[in-house]
């Protein structure tokens, strides 16, 4: 029980800094902010990488694989494209 | 390695991630920003590799290695133009991700009889909930936006009945998992619930609703995160999943507001068919003044500031390259040049500013909504390309408007206001625009790229 009141507060204070930081985020770089953002949440590549290397059984290192697939091209995918569409905010014209 | 080191690694991957989206506001320091993201991502997988637990690398290897192999040619080849439905593919994937991780720890946590805890239940039930609905509402919002399945807004017979339903059967399964966790078909019940679910939500929603939805998806990922965080007692999980779905909100309320509907009028409500589109005969009756680009040009020859309002139009026809020569060409005579960007010109929050960005626009020449909005009385002219609603005058005179109270761009205040349009057609609300007869508005009818390079041309014979 006590684990989880300390998950839940670490879970409310992330969001509140999220609020926080991302109310400042200006509407030219919302959509690099959301394909950013949106790479960030693949961070459940880490659950999935446990999941497909410690091979409880068959099924779940196929449930595991599939989403270190998935998860892997959320992240490589997410923060590329977010790179891409930076670089151009960056550039002098 | 220690489990004290692996969270303290955890801990400075949250930072980073925290660092990088700090460094998203501005975009001089947002390049370092994504880096950093990237860096703490890296250190969280680093981390995970050395974990005890994994006995073996192979999956792991080939998993990552064809994840990579799919997610480097996506990113770096897509178009600017189809970035709206290339996000949403990459958020489904991250919402499929969590469904599957947290199948695999409901079948291990049984394997391993460790028992079960309430909490690690309920979390295992909202991760496949969440992640289904985001992984098909992100498919079909991708679906939509690459023309796949059809953009328009479609309605369901008792559509808000059949997803109660649904919605019931989902938090029933979810029920029934949590007072007998053993009972796996319980959760790949729920999770094809839930992908139901994903596709019923979506699919009646409008191409011109997709920013909101998009933003939704984007939230609702990084909550099936942070779920997932819980089933794993994983505090990386959790803080990222969270500063994700708090992104996601926030942005989801700056498209509603900037569309002037409520999230669930967005989401249940299909928008009242254009009653009043007969009186635009009436509006629009002999007081249309048609313009040539040649008249343009001796106007812009005379106008000292003149400000650029990109609608989606502009996208369509592939303009912006062109929009940037022509803005080039007026800077060089000494006129200033700026772009009033409305925050759902685009398909997703911020898509026209990167389309401009793309073509060499400076950032600095892109002002958002509440910027320009208190120079159009010192501008000369205003160009509109391929934008209508966001510029109707009737958002803020006509409180019987659909679209009253709305946020638009004030274009009507400028000296002179030039439309460059295909035709005298309604916009999504489907209701006649007064800006298009007014005194200060003369009318240019043409495709948005051919009009723009006319007018260039014009400019350089004049």
């Amino acid at each position: 029980m006590e684990s989880l009141v300390a998950a839940v507060t670490i879970f409310v204070l992330a969001i509140f800094v999220g609020f926080e930081i991302i109310t400042k985020v200006p509407p030219t770089l919302h959509t690099p902010l959301m394909s950013g953002s949106n790479a960030i949440s693949g961070i459940t590549l880490i659950g999935a990488l446990l999941s497909a290397g410690t091979q409880h059984s068959t099924l779940t290192a196929i449930l595991g694989v599939i989403a270190v697939i998935f998860a892997t091209i959320n992240v490589v995918g997410g923060f590329l494209v977010t790179h891409r569409m930076l670089k151009m905010f960056r550039r002098k014209v | 390695m220690p489990q004290v080191i692996v969270n303290l690694a955890y801990l400075l991957a949250s930072i980073l991630f925290i660092w990088g989206l700090k460094g998203l506001t501005h975009p001089r320091t947002a390049v370092g920003g994504n880096l950093a993201g990237a860096g703490g991502m890296l250190l969280a997988v680093v981390v995970t590799l050395l974990d005890r637990a994994i006995v073996s690398y192979e999956l792991i290897v080939g998993g990552l290695v064809v994840g990579t192999a799919a997610g480097i040619p996506l990113a770096l080849k897509v178009p600017m133009t189809a970035m709206p439905q290339l996000i949403a593919l990459f958020n489904g994937f991250g919402g499929g991700a969590s469904v599957l991780v947290a199948g695999a720890a409901l079948i291990e946590t049984i394997l391993i009889a460790s028992g079960f805890t309430t909490h690690v239940t309920v979390s295992i039930a909202a991760s496949g909930i969440v992640g289904a609905v985001t992984f098909w509402g992100s498919l079909v919002a991708f679906g939509k936006l690459q023309g796949l399945i059809s953009e328009k807004s479609m309605s369901v017979p008792a559509h808000q009945l059949w997803n109660g339903l649904i919605g019931v059967a989902c938090l029933a399964l979810a029920g029934w998992l949590v007072v007998d966790p053993t009972a796996t078909m319980s959760y790949w019940g729920l999770v094809l619930a839930a992908s139901l679910l994903g596709v019923m939500l979506v699919i009646p929603i409008g191409g011109a609703d997709m920013p909101v939805v998009i933003s939704l998806l984007n939230s609702y990922s990084g909550i099936a995160a942070a779920a997932t965080g819980f089933v794993l007692s994983n505090n990386g999980l959790i803080i990222a999943g969270a500063l994700v779905g708090a992104s996601g909100i926030i942005l989801t309320r700056i498209m509603c507001r900037a569309m002037n509907r409520s999230l669930t009028n967005v989401l249940f409500g299909v928008m009242a068919p254009g009653q009043t589109a007969a009186p635009g005969e009436d509006i629009y009756a002999g007081k249309i003044k048609t313009t040539s680009a040649e008249e343009i040009a001796m106007l812009f020859d005379t106008a000292r500031r003149v400000v650029i309002v990109p609608g989606y139009g502009l996208a369509v026809a592939q303009a912006q390259h062109a929009v940037r020569d022509l803005a080039n060409a007026l800077e060089s005579r000494g006129v200033t040049v700026e772009y009033g960007i409305h925050p759902v010109a685009g398909r997703m929050p911020g898509h026209m500013n990167v389309l401009l960005a793309d073509a060499n626009v400076a950032y600095e020449k892109l002002k958002d909504m509440d910027e320009i909005n208190s120079t159009f009385e010192q501008t000369d002219l205003v160009l509109v390309i391929g934008a209508n609603d966001v510029v109707n005058p009737l958002a803020r005179t006509d409180p019987s408007s659909p679209i009253a109270g709305m946020p638009i761009l004030e274009v009507d205040k400028a000296k002179t206001v030039v439309v460059l349009k295909r035709s005298l057609s309604p916009g999504f609300a489907g209701i006649p625009n007064p800006l298009f007869a007014a005194d200060n508005t003369l009318m240019l009818f043409a495709d948005g790229k051919k009009g723009v390079l006319d007018l260039i041309a014009a400019l350089k014979e004049a």
